[in-house]
């Protein structure tokens, strides 16, 4: 909640920080630096972190759950200033990036590598269980069904759980091109991986943001025979194609459904990977209006005009992918043609640490950078100015970087 | 790590940056407002005096108290655009008031020129720097940058399909085999 750490007595110094006021209202406030709570904590010295979709949620308020003072952001790196007495698995001057799902290392999911259901840090259980039916992880800067933690758009950052919750990076590779281990380059990863990739698939993906365009680099990879990319912003549809994707334009394309089953032979993509989330944008169909509406009246909290689509178009005995963050309920859910079609359906936020090892490899090996998103770089008085800019997808803006 | 290219290039906030010269400008402005605002509050009578604006000194003093207040709230916020309009609002004024004074005598009529086009050259300068800071602000229309080079891959795309061929699916995300994909021998 961003504001424990000010129970703490001694001597707080201040910091600056991106904090939540409250719909679209963001501002960089000073306030306590954070302090260790618990023995397995770490302070980390923010050296880098970035504004991602998710927190786009947050600042429309399409997600329930954040109060006033809550600290933003949960992609960071840093080098860590303070380590609790119990944490032996980091020292001063380490640097590490910071998985933004907090994971305790020991709980069965966490031994099984779901690390983003971790059964013991959120400390917000009963809220999470209310939301969700079952309690899932920790995360950073992402409302309170999740435990409410500060997160990382701020000078310091406290890491609970930090002897686990950490992917330790070596000297000599600037932060840009291992900061996205801490989310999206993951995220991407994992959306495609979900889609256990054939040499024979198409891979359709919604969303040219960060995490679609992560998903794309990692179809490639992966070995997809063909990957289509769905957007309508001319900058993050020609960012796809420098990817390897063929692209739709959804703003010129009115039927992006029989679009994509004219580009397969009236078959459907195999693979239909959702990076978009519950603030679909559709311009004039039915189905979006009626959404947005229901949205306006809360009489549903997200709106599934890519979910509608996936279903429909994806190949029978397909998969959908869905990182895309949804928060509540929809309607309109097509389950007649998911379960006659036979669709396996994939989601969940990213198990962070499972990936990273691997991914990490193949950055330093030079076979991707993912640096090649960011369009801004900015200190963290900009930071309430650009998620305006990064909401309206203005001045070319794809991926943020903050320098605190 | 030998081919790990340098990051590539990314902008600062629009407004920020390259664009900096009119932030620069500003806080000239912010300065010299501070400046003549702290004279105008020290020395009013003298100024009044020599410009031929006898019995106007409280006036004098109150533009001296608004020039230190926006010179302050210049230097101070983190967008001086508003502020800087404001001056531009201040130095109407001011010539109002110089245009009173030209009823004195030739000394004090030749100051007051003087101070009349060192005010309109600061006036020029003032909304040279707000429709600066305005057009800095005013964001690039969507297609306007080329992200055409901008792949992640050291190779053409082409090159790097299946690059990552080594990566074994872990079993929890394999498909089941019954619903593998079909090879696809072509005959559709
Ligand atoms: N699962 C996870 O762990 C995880 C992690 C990070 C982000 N996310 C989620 O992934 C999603 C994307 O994140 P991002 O950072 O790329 O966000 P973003 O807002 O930058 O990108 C979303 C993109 O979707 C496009 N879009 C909107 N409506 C569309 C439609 N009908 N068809 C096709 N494209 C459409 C937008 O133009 C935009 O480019 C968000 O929902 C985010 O919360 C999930
Ligand atoms: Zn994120
Ligand atoms: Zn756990």
């Amino acid at each position: 909640m961003g504001r424990t750490f000010r129970s703490a007595a001694g001597s707080l110094k201040p910091m600056k920080a991106l904090v939540w006021h409250g719909t679209t209202d963001i501002r960089c406030d000073t306030v306590f630096d954070p302090t260790i709570e618990d023995g397995r904590d770490a302070i980390i010295k923010v050296t880098s972190c970035a504004i991602c979709g998710s927190d786009l949620h947050l600042y429309d308020h399409f997600m329930p759950g954040m109060k006033a003072g809550d600290i933003m952001g949960h992609e960071t790196m840093g080098e860590v200033v303070e380590v609790g007495k119990d944490n032996t698995a980091l020292k001063v001057g380490d640097r590490i990036v910071v998985p933004f799902t907090i994971t305790c290392g020991q709980c069965p999911q966490c031994r099984r590598g779901n690390f983003s259901v971790c059964e013991r840090t959120n400390r917000n259980k009963p809220l999470g269980d209310a939301a969700f039916g079952h309690t899932t992880a920790g995360l950073f800067g992402y409302t309170h069904l999740t435990g409410g933690y500060a997160g990382g758009q701020a000078e310091y950052l406290r890491v609970p759980f930090a002897d686990s919750t950490h992917i330790k990076v070596p000297d000599g590779i600037p932060d840009e091109h291992l900061l996205f281990l801490s989310d999206i380059f993951p995220t991407g990863w994992q959306g495609a991986v979900q889609c256990d990739i054939q040499p024979e698939d198409t891979v359709a993906i919604w969303g040219c943001g960060a995490v679609g365009q992560m998903a794309i680099r990692s179809a490639i990879l992966l070995g997809a025979k063909r990957v289509i990319a769905i957007d309508r912003v001319p900058e993050r549809l020609e960012m796809a194609r420098a990817g390897g994707a063929e692209v739709l334009d959804y703003d010129a394309e009115p039927n992006i459904v029989a679009r994509l089953n004219d580009m397969t032979d009236g078959r459907g993509p195999e693979k239909c990977i959702d990076a978009v989330g519950l603030e679909a944008h559709a311009l004039g169909a039915v189905d979006a209006v009626y959404d947005r509406a229901k949205q306006a009246m809360m009489l549903e909290t997200d709106r599934a005009h890519v979910l509608r689509q996936m279903i429909m178009v994806c190949r029978p005995a397909g998969i959908l992918s869905v990182p895309g963050v949804y928060g509540g309920l929809i309607d309109k859910f097509p389950i007649g043609a998911l379960m006659n079609k036979g669709l396996t359906v994939r989601t969940g936020q990213t198990h962070v640490k499972r990936w990273t090892g691997d991914l990490l490899r193949r950055i330093e090996e030079g076979q991707i950078d993912p640096s090649f998103v960011i369009t801004h770089t900015i200190g963290l008085e900009d930071g309430p100015e650009m998620y305006r800019t990064f909401r309206d997808k203005q001045d070319g803006c794809i991926k943020v970087v903050i320098r605190p | 790590m030998s081919t790990m290219r340098h990051p590539y290039p990314t902008r600062p906030a629009p407004g920020r940056g390259a664009q900096a010269g009119h932030q620069e400008l500003a806080r000239g402005l912010g300065w010299f407002s501070i400046g003549l605002g702290l004279l105008e509050l020290a020395a009013p009578r003298g100024l009044c005096r020599t410009l031929g604006l006898e019995g106007r000194e409280t006036l004098v003093r109150s533009y001296g108290v608004r020039e230190v207040a926006t010179g302050v709230a210049i230097l101070m916020s983190h967008d001086p655009t508003p502020w800087i309009l404001g001056r531009v609002a201040g130095d109407a004024l001011d010539l109002a008031t110089l245009a009173q004074g030209f009823d004195g005598d030739r000394e004090q009529r030749a100051n007051l020129v003087a101070a009349t086009a060192a005010v309109a050259g600061v006036t020029v300068l003032d909304v040279v720097c707000a429709q600066g800071l305005m057009a800095d602000k005013r964001l690039s229309p969507p297609g306007r940058y080329d992200y055409r080079d901008r792949s992640g891959f050291p190779r053409p795309p082409r090159a790097m399909r299946g690059a990552a061929a080594d990566f074994e699916t872990p079993p929890d995300f394999r498909v089941p085999d019954a619903l593998r994909p079909w090879r696809d021998d072509g005959a559709a």
